[in-house]
């Protein structure tokens, strides 16, 4: 059998990136929205109760792994979601993806665990203003109210159609939808449409 | 439209899960000793009752976990949610329920 060969993919490559949602019509009342380009985004998977596990983890990322279901750590240049008892998404900057995973790899050598760079499968849309919690009341079946779903709140939930992880950032009120590219529009489109009702002009 | 509480997750709408049949259905441990007819019973046939049902339910747009859940067919009320691998909750049927 021969060996195929495989071109090397040179250090400095970098995909063409084009937005789903750049060409698309913002909302015009009620809530701002825009895309958070410059996310990347890391699955990870372990055992919690592994503390080899987490003391890896957290020494290098400086950040303590949720183990709350439905909250987020985050300090200023990562965040850290809980999925599932043995599943986080991290969020880092978009060009620190690479070293982050290397670094976390390195460092969790021998320890039984996963890691996936999932930065170009997930977009993230970040939604803020007066009318972001009945903007999204409309197509989440779960409820966002200021006394339930408050700053450090995350959950993997559905937006109408589509998967999304929703976190509550802070009490302005400001959210991250977090999205399959795939869904993305659909997404913007449904929040910009349920806009239109608070749009005076 | 109803609740369920995920075991991993807490309570959520019915929307963001979806049911996958019976729990509990043990895999034979000699299939090749099995007639056709056994193999057929534990491949194709379940139970249908009118009352407690023992399931398995996936947070399909949640956690995406798997667990188990104890629900009243004839009522479609939720008695109880656990995990895989815990014993099931005993639950004692109630009057005016069932057939």
């Amino acid at each position: 059998m021969t060996k195929m060969e495989l071109a090397p993919v040179a250090e400095s490559f970098e995909p063409i990136r084009h937005s789903p949602l750049s060409d698309l019509a913002a909302p015009r009342a009620g809530v701002e929205m825009r895309e958070r380009a410059d996310v990347g985004k890391i699955n990870l998977r372990g055992d919690a109760n592994d503390p080899s596990f987490r003391s890896a983890v957290e020494t290098e990322l400086g950040l303590e792994i949720p183990v709350t279901p439905n909250t987020f750590a985050t300090n200023d240049k990562r965040t850290i979601y809980w999925l599932g008892p043995d599943e986080w998404l991290m969020h880092c900057p978009l060009d620190d993806r690479r070293d982050t995973q290397a670094r976390l790899r390195q460092s969790l050598t021998g320890i039984h665990c996963a890691l996936t760079n999932v930065s170009d499968y997930y977009l993230v849309i970040r939604l803020t203003g007066d009318k972001a919690r009945d903007v999204l009341s409309k197509a989440i079946p779960f409820d966002v109210h200021r006394n339930v779903f408050t700053a450090g709140a995350c959950a993997q939930t559905r937006f109408s159609h589509a998967g999304i992880l929703l976190s509550a950032v802070d009490e302005a009120p400001t959210f991250d939808i977090q999205v399959r590219w795939s869904f993305a529009e659909y997404v913007w489109k449904f929040l910009v449409e349920s806009t239109r009702e608070y749009d005076e002009s | 439209m109803f609740l369920i509480d995920c075991p991993w997750c807490g309570v959520r709408d019915q929307q963001e899960f979806s049911c996958h049949g019976q729990a509990h259905i043990a895999r034979p441990e000699n299939p090749d000793q099995l007639s056709d007819d056994q193999w057929g019973d534990y491949v194709f046939f379940r139970d249908n009752p009118s009352g407690i049902h023992y399931e398995r339910w996936v947070h399909s747009f949640g956690c995406r976990r798997w667990f188990n859940a104890v629900r009243d067919t004839s009522s479609d009320e939720f008695l109880g949610t656990y995990k895989p691998g815990e014993p099931p909750p005993v639950i004692a049927e109630k009057k005016g329920t069932g057939h």
